[in-house]
């Protein structure tokens, strides 16, 4: 594919995972109302809010690097979505595919949290620096169940290419959800840490540190942070779709898959109170870790 | 009383704004509350919130630090002390912002009308958009006050923030006669 159409491909992959990722996150709003026994915002309400941010008539910056921290989640986010393949066999909406991607995928998924990092530092906001360091703890703690999962699914295939773990699933009997429940079962309790849910909210915490490391941004810096969460959030989903659900052949397949994997940790933050930092890290390292270990254990012999 | 020493209120809305309609829009439906209960009228907002009188299908929220919010409820009196660090959080805020006075202590004074500590007129200090009067409102008048500042957003009267900085100076020599210790930081804005 000559780079117009590759470019091309990658700004409709952008627009499509904003619009789809504010949109669930509006869905998302709405069903916490209903639970809550109450009506709830409309579900295009975070368009709306994305358009507040970004008519805001000021925007205070602390400095150079605290202008760049969310420049660098927003990377962090476009580049983890341009390497996952969104359908099966169109190359149209994943343009930047190739073997060995999955290892990069996983690097290039905490680049953006440590960019946020650098410039909540240099706000220099109490608040902001507690959310970080709680953040980051927290991110230890998920990674390791994580990336269990992940290289089991490495050594079951022999290869460490999304491309090929996605295309080797078709038919609902063939899905890695059900050939290695093991190594699911800890990547999808890691997917509630990595979703900052409740009871994983700890970097966010609005009650106990004011919303942590957002605290000091406001206006059009919130505005580029939550378009970047609602990327990343649908590069995330895609990802677990490609992984252990088989993939979309087409674009509501997709929509229809990424949803369900989405309601599972909103489901599970509804009805949980907020864990402690240690407790988080203690309970991700305890039985998802040992989950992943046994299926790891199984994979390799 | 103090009516030909306030700067200019009604001022011209322009005919035609343009993109600011869709701006002006975008932020009616969806004006985010700081979460700061400065008197005692905050007890009326968490049920304006909850899940009865649902404030939040209107596109409100309570976010936790000035810099992300856009409406401040000066909910109930203020005393001098309240008033320093409501005028911190007030310059805190991004433009385009709004304040609405809560309760009848604001407007005048309300129960603490003879009292020395208390300020009589929250409008010299900061400029307020929408008052609720009631001691205190109960959460349907604070709906109703929440959607009239909406109508007036829409209508492109709520423009408290940009009386605010063209008369600082007159604002700040009324905060700077009842505020005896005069140390604030310079950024603010």
């Amino acid at each position: 594919m000559d780079i117009a159409l590759k470019i091309l491909s990658a700004l409709a992959t952008i627009l499509l995972a904003v619009v789809t990722g504010l949109f669930y996150m509006g869905l998302a709003r709405k069903i916490t109302a209903r639970v809550q026994n109450r009506v709830g915002p409309p579900v295009t309400q975070q368009f709306l809010d994305v358009v507040k941010l970004w008519s805001k008539k000021s925007a205070i910056s602390h400095g150079t690097m605290f202008h760049l921290g969310p420049v660098f989640a927003l990377t962090g986010s476009i580049s983890t979505l341009l390497l996952v393949p969104l359908l099966r066999e169109s190359r149209f909406l994943s343009p930047f595919s190739f073997n060995g991607d999955l290892i990069l995928i996983l690097y290039v998924m905490v680049f953006g949290s440590l960019g946020m990092a650098l410039a909540v530092g240099e706000s220099a906001n109490p608040n902001g620096i507690i959310g970080v360091s709680r953040g980051l703890t927290m991110m230890v703690g998920y990674e390791l169940p994580f990336i269990v999962a992940v290289v089991t699914l490495i050594v079951q295939y022999d290869s460490s290419s999304l491309v090929k773990i996605l295309q080797s699933q078709d038919g609902f009997g063939t899905w890695n959800l059900i050939r290695s429940p093991f190594a699911s079962a800890a990547a999808f309790v890691a997917l509630l840490g990595m979703m900052g849910n409740q009871p994983f909210d700890v970097p966010i915490a609005p009650q106990e540190i004011a919303s942590g490391p957002m605290s000091e941004f406001g206006g059009k810096y919130l505005g580029l942070m939550m378009s970047s969460r609602a990327i990343f959030m649908f590069a995330k989903l895609t990802l677990y779709t490609d992984l252990f659900l088989g993939g979309a052949s087409n674009l509501v397949e997709l929509w229809v898959k990424t949803f369900a994997v989405f309601l599972w940790p909103l489901l599970v933050g509804l009805v949980f109170p907020r864990f402690r930092t240690e407790q988080t890290v203690r309970f991700f390292w305890g039985w998802p870790t040992a989950l992943g270990l046994v299926g790891l254990l199984l994979a390799i012999f | 009383m103090h009516e030909n020493l306030l700067p200019k209120w009604d001022e011209d809305v322009p005919e035609d704004r343009g993109l600011e309609l869709v701006a002006d829009w975008a932020r009616k439906h969806s004006l985010w509350v700081i979460a700061y209960g400065t008197g005692c009228g905050a007890i009326e907002v968490p049920p304006t919130m909850t899940s009865r009188y649902d404030a939040e299908r209107f596109g409100i929220t309570m976010m936790a630090t000035p810099r992300q919010a856009d409406v401040i409820l000066v909910t109930g009196y203020v005393t001098v002390k309240t008033l320093k660090r409501i005028i911190r959080t007030y310059e805190q805020m991004q433009d385009p912002k709004y304040v609405i006075g809560f309760g009848s202590c604001p407007i005048n004074g309300g129960m603490y009308w003879d009292s020395y500590n208390t300020i009589k007129q929250l409008d010299l200090y900061i400029p307020v958009d929408t008052w609720i009067a009631g001691c205190m409102p109960r959460p349907e008048s604070i709906i109703q006050a929440l959607i009239h500042l909406q109508h007036k957003i829409q209508r492109g009267e709520a423009t408290g923030w940009k009386r605010y900085r063209e008369n600082l100076e007159w604002y700040r020599a009324n905060q700077r006669k009842v505020i005896k210790n005069w140390n604030m930081p310079d950024y603010n804005w």
